[in-house]
């Protein structure tokens, strides 16, 4: 009898459940090795949601989230189980489960005392789930690890059970076997979870303190704030403090998710749910931060707090120029449900009016861009991105560097890069491939182990710059799709970096300026002007087309002057298609920048900034080979 | 032929847009309008051909592709069927009062026609709304099909000029281009015609695959070297749809290069200059303005026009007193097929398949990209501010002539013709 019965659930009511009864958990995984299927399996076998509601994956509320079967958002739903005589509450924290939002991640396990490791039987452990095993282990979580998919032909327990075992230590046959897609061993799974799982510790009478694991802005309500109880008690009739601003706010709501929103008298100790104060932007409500009672605050605020940091910028300017209105609304309004965005307007020579937009990392930008373009109905285009750069000019001078085309002139001193640790999931057989890539990209090996017999695990810092542009489709490429990375930020370095300009007919086009190390720059000039001789089309005058580095020409190419541009043959019946054709010219020359007086299609930027376009860091990736 | 343009269909009966018409359809509530300004021609297509070209996309028919009413034999009574619902459709727009200036009959090859139908043709135009003193009758010729005797047909029924499509003097550029005629006709064939007192052109292709330089020295020298008063230079276009765009997609063909082009287009310009021919339109050359195919002059001039046969194309412009309702002109254009064609006229019906009524905004772009391509130039108070303003640069990057600017008229250098269409384009901003 899993669900409690009437009686026995009177125990488990929100703010009335005794914290012994209580067991905090999520589900680390990889993309793809079904967590969304397992907690919606979950929500079944517990009667939170029933069959004929379940809506597949039903914890992912946005589109492309769903599209992409990754969860960007977090959330909590609570779920009543009984094992022996005793009812209990189960708060499942989904988490992201991308690189990109490790600082998420951490918070909510910062959440929980337990995570099922689910691992696809038919794939084993990648690097980002390696990377968040880890992350779990340091906040000293009860890990479950769990195979997936064993209903899959291609399921291999036997090996990948040894391999979790290995990991997480035990024994092979400790590992549990579930399929989420029949339901095979979920009930099992649930048991454990309440038997491995350790009930969550807080004094009750303490000041309230509860940490903010999430917090997305709904159009109707507001931002919805997600915590995780610790001390005290929250209370609907409260104002609540943010600790880290000292900030406090009416709280309109608390409740928890059970699937939908259910409105309580408050959260006890341990408990996980909602808050809604009526702020209308998620910066209000800080992942990481503690509440706690306005009128009886806490000291200290609960740890691990830390303010969102944009690893990785890139320029994004509306193909239309007149849609730089509707870009920046659209900014404004994603900002509301995304405290780790941020942006600065930005005026390019050739893409006109934009924003310098920062990311948390790439996938964060894929997110955003595409989230501009389908929900706002934009046209992008996206320069390079780039990393930040700290210089120290010779005279003392301190300069940011957000945007390449920035890097300052003249004497410098010293140039900062971030850098990053990464750790590569490799099958053994590429392991050669593999260090020949992270070689290229400036890595330094810091260690490398074997996970089982075929599997190795490379651990390497890289300049976050060499990683950022195709480091992972080249990584895929060379170890047939089978390589895994995941990294995080590691500091920084001082690296001997240059800017290279792109000059046509002499003036620089700001869209194209890279920073790039000294031994790559000559390679980024070549393939740069290589490829823009290729797209931009032939002119009433030859136009040379030049990389430099300063002053100095390291590269260049020509495009040759257009000799023939008419038609030869026009009479009466050839007039009116001559026309048309001249009135479609002309409607494309408006979609031309001019560079000077060279004209260069928009469609040409795109193709040159794009990722197969001659980047930096492609230069890098054929050097060797 | 191309695809036709997209437009609003023609009425049944043919009858012209109000905007263009100098009486009013509806019981005379307008008053007659001044007498039509300009000239006025005749343009007869003839969609036959005995085999067709590989790189040709006009609307033309080998005998085995068509039958019943639309068959050669059939066809002259289907041409002049349509005269007469010109003379119609004319009349009742107040467009009748002008003598035809030019008649140009092309094809397709006219001279599948027997002589004797072109001349009816001829003559049927006359009839209806006489041919001017000195009118210039243009017949396009294939080398093959002609004798001294026909030539003097045509002389006899009316004609005054014949154009011959030489193409090459090649052997085996005539070979890609699928032409069989023979190329040492061509001495005779402009022979025999200057003896039956037609004035003679001579049409030749460049940048056709494999063609090299000297190939094309070749063509224009043996062109000039009979003695014609008329040359017409065309690059190869590659249409799509043809047998030669299969063949450059199968890679059997190499696409002409357009430097290749260009450098061919120069050699004909210094050839036929210093033989005597100037050019006086981006791909034709006349010894002196009396040389000049003064039919072809009014289609760039814009000058009224009506298209008789399958596909062909038909040009009234707006009243002497300028665009009326925002109406600057109507062109239409003839269906296509031959067969249906025909069917249509013998049903009384009009055989438009579509037409535009040019905005003003378009018959300008249509004025200054026709205009700009004459050595007579556009005048530049045609020209709207910014593209006024456009000439000085043209001049400064040596695409308009400069003395013909301060003149007060935009006139393409050497350079310019290649590039015309961005002239046109800057001149129109």
């Amino acid at each position: 009898m899993p669900i409690p019965s009437a009686a026995l659930s009177e125990r488990i009511q929100p703010n009335a459940t005794a914290p012994e009864l209580i067991r905090n958990f999520c589900i680390i995984a990889h993309i793809d090795h079904g967590k969304s299927t397992l907690a919606d399996r979950m929500l079944q076998l517990t009667g939170v949601v029933q069959p004929r509601d379940a809506r597949a994956q039903y914890l992912d509320r946005m589109d492309i989230e769903r599209e992409r079967g990754i969860t960007i958002k977090s959330q909590a739903v609570r779920m009543p189980w009984q094992l022996g005589e005793e009812p209990y509450a189960l708060n499942m924290i989904d988490t992201p489960g991308h690189v990109d939002f490790t600082y998420e991640v951490s918070r909510s396990l910062a959440a929980c005392e337990g995570a099922v490791l689910l691992v696809d039987a038919a794939q084993g452990i990648e690097a980002q789930t390696l990377a968040n095993l880890y992350l779990a282990m340091e906040h000293d979580l009860e890990i479950i690890p769990v195979l997936n998919k064993i209903d899959l032909p291609a399921a291999q327990p036997e090996k990948y059970a040894a391999e979790l075992a290995g990991l997480v230590g035990g024994e092979p046959e400790d590992v549990l076997r579930v399929s989420g897609k029949t339901g095979e061993g979920v009930e099992e799974l649930l048991d454990r979870i309440v038997h491995r799982v350790p009930a969550p510790v807080g004094d009750p009478d303490a000041p309230a303190r509860a940490m903010i694991f999430d917090s997305v802005y709904d159009t109707y309500r507001g931002v919805v704030t997600y915590v995780r109880a610790v001390d005290g008690d929250l209370n609907p009739r409260e104002r609540i403090q943010m600790m880290s601003t000292k900030a406090t706010h009416e709280l309109l709501e608390i409740g928890v998710i059970s699937p939908e929103a259910i409105k309580t008298n408050g959260l006890g100790v341990g408990e996980v749910g909602y808050l809604i104060t009526g702020v209308k932007d998620v910066r209000q409500s800080k992942v990481g931060d503690t509440v706690t009672a306005a009128n009886n605050p806490a000291e200290k605020p609960l740890g691990g707090y830390e303010d969102p940091k944009p690893m990785v910028f890139s320029g994004l300017y509306p193909i239309d120029g007149s849609d730089y209105p509707t870009l920046r609304d659209a900014l404004d309004k994603l900002k509301l449900n995304d405290a780790a965005l941020n942006y600065e307007p930005e005026t390019s020579v050739a893409l006109g009016f934009g924003f310098r937009v920062g990311f948390l990392g790439l996938l964060h930008l894929e997110i955003v861009r595409e989230r501009l373009e389908r929900e706002f109905d934009l046209d992008l285009i996206s320069t390079a991105p780039n990393v930040v750069y700290d210089v120290t000019m010779e005279d003392g001078t301190e300069v940011k560097v957000t945007n390449p085309s920035e890097f300052p002139g003249g004497r410098i001193k010293d140039v900062r890069e971030p850098i990053v640790k990464a750790t590569v999931l490799t099958p053994s057989e590429f392991v050669g491939a593999v260090m020949g890539l992270c070689t290229d990209r400036r890595g330094q090996l810091d260690g490398m182990d074997y996970l089982s017999e075929d599997r190795v695990e490379l651990r390497w810092t890289l300049p976050l710059a060499e990683i950022v542009f195709d480091f992972f489709d080249a990584l895929k490429s060379r170890t047939r799709g089978y390589a895994s990375l995941d990294y995080e930020p590691s500091g920084d370095q001082a690296a001997d970096l240059v800017k290279v300009d792109i000059l046509l007919q002499g003036d620089q086009v700001d869209a194209f300026s890279a920073i790039v190390h000294k031994d790559a720059a000559y390679e980024y000039g070549v393939k740069m002007t290589a490829k823009l001789k290729e797209i931009i089309p032939r002119q009433q005058f030859e136009v040379p087309i030049q990389a430099a580095v300063g002053a100095r020409i390291i590269a260049r190419e020509t495009v040759r002057a257009i000799r023939k541009d008419v038609l030869a043959k026009c009479y009466g019946g050839d007039i009116s298609r001559k026309r048309k054709l001249l009135e479609k010219q002309k409607e494309g020359k408006k979609r031309m920048k001019n560079i000077g007086s060279v004209e260069v299609p928009k469609e040409a930027f795109i193709s040159a900034l794009s990722s197969d376009g001659a980047g930096g860091k492609d230069g890098g990736k054929d050097k060797k080979k | 032929m191309p695809a036709l343009p997209d437009g609003e269909p023609v009425p049944p009966d043919g009858t012209l847009p109000a905007a263009v018409a100098r009486t009013a359809h509806d019981g005379g509530t307008r008053a007659p309008g001044p007498a039509p300004a300009g000239r006025f021609g005749v343009y007869v297509h003839v969609p036959f051909c005995s085999v067709r070209c590989g790189y040709c996309d006009f609307n033309t028919y080998t005998a085995a592709e068509l039958g019943g009413g639309a068959s050669q034999v059939a066809y002259a009574d289907t041409a002049l069927r349509e005269v007469d619902l010109a003379a119609r459709v004319l009349a009742d727009a107040g467009l009748s009062g002008r003598e035809v200036s030019t008649v140009f009959v092309g094809g397709g090859t006219p001279t599948m026609l027997p002589a004797g139908d072109l001349g009816r043709i001829v003559r049927r135009i006359d009839a209806t709304w006489g041919l001017a003193e000195g009118a210039e009758v243009t017949t396009e010729a294939n080398p093959d099909s002609v004798t001294p005797e026909s030539l003097a047909v045509l002389a006899d029924a009316g004609f005054t000029r014949v154009s011959f499509g030489m193409q090459s003097a090649v052997p085996h550029v005539l070979a890609t281009l699928e032409r069989t005629h023979d190329p040492d006709r061509i001495p005779d064939v402009v022979r025999w015609a200057r003896d039956a007192g037609l004035d003679v052109s001579l049409d030749l292709i460049y940048g056709t695959p494999g063609e090299s330089l000297a190939d094309w020295r070749t063509s224009v020298e043996t062109a000039l070297a009979t003695g014609v008063d008329h040359v017409s230079a065309y690059a190869l276009v590659v249409e799509p749809g043809t047998k030669m765009a299969a063949q450059v997609r199968r890679g059997e063909l190499t696409l002409p290069d357009e430097d290749d082009q260009a450098a061919k287009y120069e050699l004909a310009d210094d050839l036929l200059t210093a033989a005597g021919l100037d050019w006086y339109e981006v791909s034709n050359w006349a010894r002196g303005a009396e040389h000049a195919c003064r039919h072809n002059l009014a289609y760039w001039r814009g000058d009224d026009w009506w298209g008789i046969g399958p596909g062909a194309h038909s040009y009234v412009g707006a009243p002497a007193g300028g665009p009326a309702d925002g109406v600057a002109g109507v062109r239409w254009w003839n269906v296509k097929h031959p067969r249906r064609y025909a069917a249509l006229l013998e049903d009384g019906r009009s055989p438009g398949a579509g037409r535009e009524l040019l905005t003003t905004a378009e018959a300008h772009l249509e004025r200054v990209m026709l205009g700009v391509r004459l050595a007579e130039g556009l005048d530049l108070d045609v020209l709207e501010a910014d593209g006024r303003r456009a000439v000085a640069g043209l001049v400064a990057s040596g695409l308009l002539d400069g003395a013909a600017a301060v003149r007060g008229r935009a006139v393409l250098t050497r350079r310019g013709r290649l590039l015309a269409d961005a002239v046109v384009r800057d001149l129109t901003v």
